[in-house]
Parts: C-alpha cells; sequence; structure tokens
C-alpha cells in the first residue's frame, strides 16, 4: 500500500506541474498582453502595470516568472476577472460547489439505476431482458445531451408543469451559503422554512442531474454487465453452483461484490465525461456553476477566468479519480499488488 | 465418387473476408452500415442534391410546418426555419458539416495518434513514462474544457473547433495505439520477426499493424460519434459554426427562441444527430461483436 501511495503521490505532483505549466502558458497562447491575461488587471495604468511587472517577475526569465505564478497560486490569487474584476478565486469558489453537487448527484444516479440494471442484464444473458437494456443503453449513449435537456424542458416543465426548469432555488427562500454545496446550507440553516427549501432544491436538481445522468448510466450499465458476465463464468461461481446454491444466493453472496469492485476501478475515467457532460447542461438549465461561466467567459474574452477554471475543474476531477484509484485499491487487494499503469 | 476437393469449405476466407461474414450475420447492423454508407455518400453529394441552397431564404414562407401538417407546403417538405430557409436542405448541407467534417476529423487523428502511438511504444524508460503521464493529465481534462480552451486561444469558427477536436482526439489513439503495440510486442509471433533480424519498424509494419488495426478502428467508431456530438455541441454553445452555416448544433440553437412556436426547428437536427450517432456506434458495435467472435472461432 505504501508503495502504491507513493506512486499515486508522484502522478498527482506531476500532474499538478503539467496542469500548472499549461495554464501558466495560455497567458502567453492566448491573443493580448500576457501579463493582462495573467493577473486580469485590464484597466492598469502605466505605474500600476509597472508594479504588477515587478510582482510577477515579468522581465526575468521565464522559469522564474513560473516559479512566481505558483507562488501566487499558492496564495490562492489567481488574478481578477477581466470582465466582472472579482477575484478568480472566490469566483471559483462560488461557482465549483454547484458544479460538484450536479455532477455528484448525477454520478449517484447513474450508479443507483445504471449498475442494477447492468447487473439484471448479464443475469439474463441474451434473453429479451438483456436485449431491451442493451437498446435502451445504445439510445441513451447517442442522444445529443443539449437536445435531451431542452426536451426534457419542454415535456417536465412547459407542457407538464412538474418541475422548475432553470436555477437552483427558487428566489423565495434566502439561505446563507456556508458550504457552497446547497443541500448542507439549507440543513445547516436556521431558516423557519428549512423543509420547504429542501424540496424546492430538490425539485431543482432532479432534471439537470437526470439529463447529467443519461449518458454515463449507460456506461455504468455496459461495465457491470461486462463484469458480472464475467464473474458469472468463473469457477467459483461454478462451485456455489455445484453447492447447490439458488441463482439468488449465489449473486447475493458472490457474485455482486466482485463484479461491483470492477466497475468501481472505472468510475474515475467516466468522471472527466460527466463533468463535460455537466458543463453543457449547467448552460441549458442555467445552473449557476462553473461550466456555464467558463462557457461565457470565453465571448466576453475572459482569459484569467478560463485559465482558473481549467485548473479549478481539472484538479478536481483528477483529486475525484486518484480518490477512487485508492477506493479501489482498499477494497481490492489485487490491485495494489500489481504493477500499475504507470 | 472421390471429391475433387479434399477440403470441406470451397474457399479459406482472409481474416478481413471472415470480419466482414460476421459482421453481416446481424440484420440490425447491416441496417445501420448502410445508414453511415448513406450519410458519407450524403456528407459527400448534399451540395447537388438539395431542392434549395441552404442560404436562399424564401421570404413569403416563414416558419412553415413540415409538409405533413396541414399548413405544411409539399415543396418544402420539413419546412422552413425563422429566415424562410428550406429545412430539409439544410439538414442535408448539414450532414456534410456535422458528419463529413467528423468523420475527416477522425480520419487525421487516426493518422496522428496511430503515428506517435507507435513510435512510442518503441521508446522506453523514461521518455515513455513521461508520455504516460502527459497522456494521463491530457486525458483527465474533459474534452469539452480542451475544446473550450483551444477555440479562445484561436477563436471561435468551425475550423478552429475541428482543429480543438483534432487535438483532442489524438492523445486518446496514441493512447490506444500504444497499449495495443505493447501487448502485440510481447507475443511470440513478434519475437519470431525478431529472431529473423527484423528492425523494430519492420515488424511494427509488417507484423504489427494488421493486427491492431481492426481495434484501432472500431475505437475509431466511438471516437467518431464523440465527434459528431462534440462538434454540435460546440456549435449549439455558440463557439463552433457561426449561425448561417447549417451545422446541425448550430441549427439547433437557432431554433431555441422559437421552441414553442416552431418544435420542428429544433426536432429534425436534434433527431439527425441522434440518427448518425447511433448509426455509428451501432456499425462499431458491430464491428467489436464480429472482432470478439472471430477471436473465439
Amino acid at each position: 500500500m505504501l508503495i502504491f501511495t507513493l506512486r499515486r503521490l508522484n502522478l498527482f505532483i506531476f500532474t499538478f506541474f503539467v496542469l500548472t505549466a499549461l495554464s501558466f502558458s495560455l497567458s502567453f497562447l492566448f491573443p493580448g498582453d500576457p501579463l493582462i491575461n495573467m493577473t486580469g488587471q485590464i484597466n492598469a495604468t502605466p505605474e500600476q502595470r509597472l508594479l504588477l511587472v515587478e510582482e510577477y517577475q515579468y522581465n526575468s526569465n521565464i522559469f522564474k516568472q513560473y516559479w512566481v505564478y505558483l507562488t501566487h497560486l499558492f496564495d490562492a490569487n489567481l488574478g481578477v476577472s477581466i470582465s466582472s474584476h472579482l477575484p478568480i478565486s472566490s469566483e471559483i469558489m462560488n461557482l465549483l460547489p454547484a458544479t460538484i453537487e450536479l455532477s455528484v448527484v448525477a454520478l449517484i444516479i447513474a450508479m443507483t439505476v445504471g449498475i442494477p440494471l447492468g447487473f439484471l442484464a448479464a443475469i439474463n444473458h441474451e434473453k429479451l431482458t438483456d436485449n431491451v437494456i442493451l437498446s435502451i443503453s445504445m439510445l441513451g449513449y447517442s442522444i445529443p445531451i443539449f437536445w435531451l435537456g431542452l426536451l426534457a424542458i419542454l415535456i417536465f416543465s412547459i407542457q407538464l408543469g412538474w418541475l422548475p426548469s432553470a436555477g437552483r432555488l427558487s428566489l423565495v427562500y434566502e439561505i446563507e451559503p456556508v458550504t457552497g454545496i446547497q443541500f448542507f446550507d439549507i440543513l445547516m440553516s436556521d431558516s423557519e422554512y428549512k423543509w420547504q427549501a429542501f424540496q424546492d432544491a430538490t425539485l431543482h436538481i432532479i432534471m439537470p442531474a437526470c439529463v447529467v445522468a443519461l449518458a454515463p448510466m449507460t456506461t455504468f450499465i455496459r461495465l457491470a454487465r461486462s463484469s458480472m458476465m464475467e464473474v458469472l463464468s468463473s469457477s467459483y461461481i461454478t462451485a456455489a453452483k455445484a453447492k447447490g446454491l439458488t441463482l439468488w444466493q449465489i449473486i447475493h453472496r458472490h457474485a455482486i461484490r466482485n463484479a461491483l469492485v470492477n466497475v468501481i476501478r472505472y468510475i474515475g475515467l467516466r468522471f472527466a465525461n460527466l463533468v463535460t457532460l455537466a458543463m453543457v447542461t449547467e448552460v441549458i438549465f442555467s445552473w449557476p456553476g462553473i461550466g456555464r461561466w467558463l462557457i461565457e467567459s470565453i465571448f466576453q474574452r475572459d482569459y484569467t477566468a478560463i485559465q482558473g477554471g481549467l485548473l479549478a475543474l481539472s484538479s478536481f476531477i483528477f483529486i475525484v479519480h486518484i480518490l477512487i484509484d485508492f477506493i479501489y485499491a482498499a477494497l481490492n487487494p489485487l490491485a495494489r499488488e500489481r504493477k500499475h499503469g504507470a | 465418387m472421390a471429391r475433387e476437393n479434399i477440403y470441406q469449405e470451397e474457399e479459406f476466407p482472409s481474416p478481413l473476408l471472415q470480419l466482414w461474414y460476421n459482421f453481416k450475420k446481424n440484420p440490425m447492423i447491416m441496417l445501420a452500415f448502410g445508414a453511415f454508407l448513406a450519410l458519407i455518400l450524403l456528407a459527400i453529394f448534399a451540395p447537388f442534391i438539395t431542392p434549395f441552397s441552404s442560404s436562399q431564404s424564401h421570404l413569403e414562407y416563414i416558419l412553415l410546418p413540415p409538409a405533413w401538417n396541414d399548413n405544411g407546403n409539399v415543396s418544402f417538405l420539413l419546412g422552413t426555419d425563422k429566415l424562410g430557409r428550406d429545412m430539409l436542405s439544410m439538414m442535408m448541407h448539414g450532414a456534410s458539416f456535422t458528419f463529413g467534417l467528423s468523420f475527416i476529423i477522425v480520419i487525421i487523428s487516426v493518422i496522428l495518434g496511430v503515428l506517435i502511438g507507435s513510435l512510442s511504444a518503441l521508446t522506453s524508460g523514461i521518455k515513455s513514462s513521461f508520455l504516460n503521464h502527459f497522456l494521463d493529465v491530457i486525458l483527465s481534462i474533459p474534452s469539452l474544457l480542451l475544446a473550450i480552451v483551444i477555440v479562445a486561444i484561436l477563436g471561435i469558427g468551425l475550423n478552429n473547433t475541428v482543429l480543438a477536436i483534432i487535438i483532442v482526439l489524438v492523445p486518446q489513439f496514441i493512447h490506444i495505439t500504444k497499449n495495443e503495440v505493447e501487448k502485440e510486442f510481447s507475443k511470440d509471433y513478434v519475437l519470431a520477426s525478431k529472431l529473423d533480424g527484423a528492425s523494430p519498424l519492420r515488424i511494427l509494419q509488417y507484423s504489427i499493424f494488421p493486427n491492431i488495426i481492426e481495434r484501432v478502428i472500431t475505437q475509431a467508431t466511438l471516437a467518431q460519434s464523440a465527434a459528431i456530438l462534440d462538434i454540435a455541441a460546440l456549435g449549439f454553445l455558440g463557439l463552433g459554426a457561426p449561425s448561417d452555416i447549417p451545422e446541425w448544433g448550430a441549427m439547433l440553437s437557432n431554433g431555441i427562441d422559437l421552441f414553442y412556436i416552431a418544435p420542428w426547428t429544433v426536432y429534425f437536427p436534434g433527431l439527425a444527430i441522434l440518427f448518425s450517432v447511433i448509426a455509428t456506434n451501432l456499425v462499431g458495435e458491430g464491428l467489436r461483436h464480429a472482432l470478439k467472435k472471430r477471436k473465439v472461432s
């Protein structure tokens, strides 16, 4: 486990350097003055600019500049947004939790629906159930997410009027943001209307989360199906059958756990895809998350925001990736022993 | 009477032919394959066979519903949009932008990815480890985010979107080629040609490529469905094709304002994207299935 941890730590440090180097080089690649792209001080007077040159060591060599950039980064100083002139770090702290909330809820939905369906398909391999589940998963995998979101709004918000179509919470409720994760904030607040607010927040998240969850759900169906099929064809299942256990007992006691371990391994890889979907969905459902902010910042040529957003979002994904690797290693002793990837 | 032919089978199909026999067994997948070929043909010949030009607006027929509606007009089979442009012609032109471009994108990224991937599989040590880590990082950045960054550097437009998606897809192909080549390199038949004195490049060309090309193509179909969705998503977000180009995603986002009045301007582009992605995915699925079957038999 120690070697495994060291390997992961190594990967983490390397990733950190690549990501920061990428984000640092972006300020030179983006059109315009690199210093302004990095700091966002677009209206700086010549005197202020001189101060900035001093602060960011803009006249020294590139490695020194990168080092200074890193030190700024550790002080959580990502510059100010070119369009709104607010510090990028505070904007990210406001927006990232909304994206985390959406993607985690979507991940939970995708897993709780997808994995049992995949197991069901594997148990009924090459029967009607299997074919139906596979066809549905093919459809869900192919549907363009923005179109699905629009159809969902048309059906559930406009025609049926069941669910709200935009935002995270109705404006009626005033909830003090503490953690940024809406559900925790509501539970921690001492508002009288806590439960109504909670219900309202739930209603708001259902539709976008389901839209985000559909495509990952289909990949979970496939993963669960193939991993269950692999487990069911192994010899310890034959042994269990020979003992005279019923199918349900075999599935319940032996197959599910072993099949689940293999599925968990892939969650990390799928997470980047899920966040991509969440970014598009945020635009459609006006979800105040980091994806919508990033897409808007392209139109406003807010290069500091793009840099900061890239850094925040990809480190978030990477942390999830590594966490899931650890969970997998903790659950599956085989993964710790084997030479792993890198 | 003695058989003239001592073999039971008349012919021995080559691996590629075997793949084709396995592939064409499933009628559903042949249907999808037909649709896939039809889309390619449509993408090539769309400018010659559309009833109207995609930019010609018919001001007397604005927001005409499809022909099967009571208010429809049969010369505009799928209706018109808010500028009076014929939906059918726009959809056909859209095939060459969304589907045709994604096809070209995939071909370019396969070539680049296979070249870099197979060469990097020959290296080892620090270089290889560095590349592995680097690919891990690139693959962990969401594709749309990477595309957004590239579009931010290069500016908004269809050409830049294409470039961005190529840059996003190439690492995937590098990754898969590298893995496959490394897997094949440890097999005995490669050792045999190594003992014959073949250079690594020769082994790559004659021994390994024929064995991995099908798996790369399977991955390519997956990549194409992702590329179609990405082009459309970027067009929808306004970062890709400008609204005068009839790219399906951009058409869809044009229709949003009038979604409630003229839903067909949103339904048809969405259905077209769905249809082409399903066709591509089914072809990929069929290939994968046929490959698996060939391996078993």
